[in-house]
């Protein structure tokens, strides 16, 4: 006999749709950050900055769910599972608009500054994890672990990315006189989109915990 | 916790066991006997009676020679006599047995006639006798007859039918009488429809058994002065009339030795009615058992 | 994207705004409610407002008063002798405790599930058919019309479709409560009160009849006594939770659930005590 607990569904939906949205919403403002830096457009910068309060207060709207439905429905086993990998997903996407904040942060510091350093890698790292982080947050919602683990593996692309891109921003800053405070800049915005992608990395391990009930490690 | 002393259970459990199987054995030597006294009596009946039962015996009136007597015109009155018994102490019965569960309220006054009633069930059958003489038979001039002595007898029943019929009114669970006012219904609704036909094969039970006690009455009858000798059908329930166990009474006093087995005769037909009529109450209580 | 959430959260104002312009109407005002058991004062200045067409949890430990408060409701609790009570209850703007309101007539309006599954032991058509009966309904065709749309409501149609003469005992204990609460449903009520109707059903029966009280809370307004707390918060829109005889703390179940305001809710509710 099957006994569908409609409510709980219908709660657990609900809370799965705001994970979609918060996630969309941060994607997008990581996404917009790059696009600001890269086309030094401080104004964006600006209301990226205003806007995280959003997905903050998203984040926490999903956590209230959660916690009323932990209250209220009692789930147990994968269902449990499930809503404290969301609230666990919920936190990995707001560090993606944090992400999304200091990249704006860094626009605005570096101002009118010419960008002479190549930041043409840096722009493909970001469209690797812009589209990794949107293909796993589908996987995730989708609960498919196959295809799940085959794109957490990508994130050795942009590791490797971000590695050449290091290197070559050094050695553009040899060449280059006065460079040095855009190199600072650009690492870090190199750093936080290599943190990024990790950031879908743990969505995978999440999933794979919330399948199969053990903690996973894809390093 | 060491109260309980494991080598000393041990030794006192041959005792135990021992008084066990005692009291066990006589219990059972108990129900034995009761059973070896039914026994005796059946046996001395059959072999007594047997021989006089036919179908002559059963269309033959009353006489004065053994070979001729017949329970005839007993066994027609006292059927006749349950038509009165039935319907009237059933509905009488009932009637008081409802409203003493379901409407009076608790109060002195009922705990009185509750007490009555019980020490009603107790009181000798002669003075019910008594009771029928004065009032029906004298008082209101009913002769000898039919409703006399049927109303006499169900007054003598009427305490263990309302007995009876309170304790399966009673044991009609409560939660059905809730589910039926919940739903709107009121008393008198909810009595007929829940309440009745929940209890009525308790209430029939208890009743049959009590019919089957009027059927073998004798006492109240010889006080109302039923006669014996009989030679015509009742007419009507005005008409005198005669019981099989007048008719018992009658030959068991007779000096004749012959007419001994023809008691013992009228007893069997007697006993056969009495079997037949508890083994009604027996199916229909099996029947409806365990409705809930 | 930012816009459609802002956008999304005006809208979320907007209704608040038209909810509590439209608020749902009370079908019970209860106006410093006490009664007594012979001596034994059971509720105390009990004030509470049940609002119509939600899930209303009474929970609290036994012996709490909830089973009498919801008795009281529909004057069932007027079947123990030497009751007392005193104060008002108002269902839709009338006393139900004055002397001359009917009682049959509130019953009608309230139905009432009860603890243990109580079939009669009838038919299962004979069960449902019960009700309109005594009210006075002998058309077959309107009884039969009846006793599905109800078994239907009941979401059980379907398990007794086919032996609707069978005696009502041969179904489980959880369709026996199903087949109670269709009776329920076939006098038409405006509320129903249910008396832990799960406390005797297994797990699985338990959650069909939480579904039922979610789908039946469309046209009914839904007064439930549990001891189940999970229960409470399973399938109730409001909590009241009520302790020797007093409401201590009557408010939406998400805060009676996540943050309760009085100390001994939260002792209650988290298993502390009771």
């Amino acid at each position: 006999m099957m006994v569908v607990r409609e409510k709980y569904e219908q709660e657990l939906t609900r809370v799965q749709q705001r994970l979609v949205d918060l996630c969309e919403l941060a994607i997008h403002a990581f996404d917009r950050s790059v696009d600001g830096l890269l086309q030094k457009d401080v104004e964006k910068a600006w209301v990226l900055i205003d806007q995280d309060r959003f997905i903050n207060r998203l984040e926490q709207h999903i956590q209230d769910d959660v916690l009323l439905l932990i209250a209220k429905q009692q789930p147990v086993a994968t269902d449990l599972r499930r809503v404290m990998v969301i609230v666990k997903a919920a936190s990995e996407m707001e560090r993606i608009g944090d992400y999304a904040v200091n990249i704006a942060k860094e626009t605005i510091r570096l101002g009118e500054t010419e960008l002479t350093l190549p930041i043409e890698k840096i722009d493909r790292m970001r469209g690797l994890a812009v589209k990794m982080l949107r293909d796993m947050l589908q996987l995730f919602i989708t609960e498919n672990l196959l295809e799940a683990k085959v794109l957490a593996e990508m994130d050795d692309q942009i590791d490797a990315l971000y590695g050449e891109a290091l290197t070559e921003l050094l050695e553009a800053t040899h060449t280059q006189t006065g460079a040095e405070s855009q190199l600072q800049q650009l690492s870090f915005v190199c750093k936080y989109i290599e943190r990024a992608a990790d950031h879908a990395t743990n969505l995978a391990e999440s999933l794979f915990y919330l399948v199969k009930g053990k903690h996973y490690a894809f390093d | 916790m060491a109260y309980i002393n494991h080598e000393v259970v041990e030794r006192q459990m041959t005792k135990r066991r021992v008084k066990n199987t005692v009291f066990k054995n006589i219990f059972l030597g108990a129900t034995l006997l009761a059973l070896l006294a039914l026994v005796i009596l059946l046996y001395r009946m059959i072999t007594q009676g047997a021989g006089y039962v036919s179908f002559d015996f059963l269309q033959n009136f009353s006489s004065r020679f053994p070979e001729k007597a017949g329970v005839f015109a007993g066994l027609v009155g006292s059927l006749a006599m349950l038509a009165v018994v039935a319907p009237v102490s059933l509905l009488l019965g009932v009637g008081a047995a409802i409203y003493l569960e379901e409407y009076a309220k608790k109060s002195k006054l009922t705990t009185f006639i509750q007490m009555n009633i019980s020490n009603l069930a107790g009181v000798p059958s002669i003075v019910f006798g008594l009771l029928g003489l004065t009032i029906f038979v004298r008082m209101l001039g009913m002769g000898k007859s039919i409703l006399a002595a049927g109303l006499t007898m169900s007054l003598l029943i009427l305490p263990v039918i309302i007995v009876a019929a309170q304790e399966a009114i009673r044991s009609v669970p409560g939660s059905l009488r809730e589910a039926s006012y919940g739903m709107g219904a009121t008393k008198w609704q909810t009595i007929r429809k829940v309440v009745l036909p929940a209890a009525i094969p308790g209430v029939l039970t208890g009743s049959i058994l009590a019919l089957s006690r009027a059927i073998g009455e004798t006492a109240p009858l010889v006080v109302i002065g039923i006669p014996v000798i009989v030679q015509f059908l009742p007419a009507g329930v005005l008409s005198e009339f005669t019981a099989l166990p007048m008719l018992i009474f009658d030959w068991a006093k007779r000096p004749q030795e012959e007419f001994q087995y023809v008691a013992a005769a009228g007893i069997l037909v007697l006993m056969v009615l009495l079997i037949f009529m508890n083994s009604i109450a027996v199916f229909i209580r099996n029947k409806f058992q365990n409705r809930y | 994207m930012v816009q459609a959430i802002v956008q999304e959260q005006q809208q979320a104002k907007k209704k608040m705004q038209v909810l509590k312009n439209k608020q749902r109407e009370n079908v019970y005002e209860t106006n410093q409610l006490n009664l007594w058991y012979g001596n034994n004062h059971a509720l105390k200045d009990i004030n509470l407002n049940i609002q119509e067409n939600n899930v209303t949890a009474i929970i609290g430990p036994s012996g709490c008063g909830k089973s009498t408060y919801l008795k009281t409701l529909n004057r069932m609790v007027e079947l123990v002798p030497g009751v007392r009570t005193t104060g008002e209850i108002n269902y839709r703007q009338h006393n139900i405790l004055d002397k001359g309101y009917s009682v049959e007539e509130l019953r009608t309006k309230v139905g009432m599930v009860f603890q243990k599954p109580n079939p009669f032991p009838k038919s299962i058509y004979d069960n449902i058919a019960y009700g309109p009966r005594i009210h006075g309904i002998k058309n077959k065709k309107v009884l039969d019309q009846i006793v599905e749309q109800s078994l239907r409501g009941a979401a059980i149609w379907d398990e007794v479709k086919d032996r609707l003469h069978d005696n009502a005992y041969g179904l489980s204990g959880g369709q026996q409560q199903r087949v109670c609460i269709a009776r329920c449903l076939a006098i038409e009520p405006d509320v129903i009160l249910m008396d832990e109707p799960t406390s005797a059903l297994d797990p699985i029966s338990t959650l069909k009849v939480e579904e039922l009280v979610q789908e039946l809370k469309e046209n009914y307004s839904i007064i439930i006594v549990t001891h189940n707390m999970q229960q409470a918060a399973r399938i109730s829109d409001k909590t009241a939770f009520f302790l020797n005889g007093e409401v201590i703390e009557f408010d939406t179940t998400d805060k009676i659930f996540s943050n309760p305001t009085d100390k001994r809710t939260e002792d209650y509710v988290s298993g502390r005590f009771g």
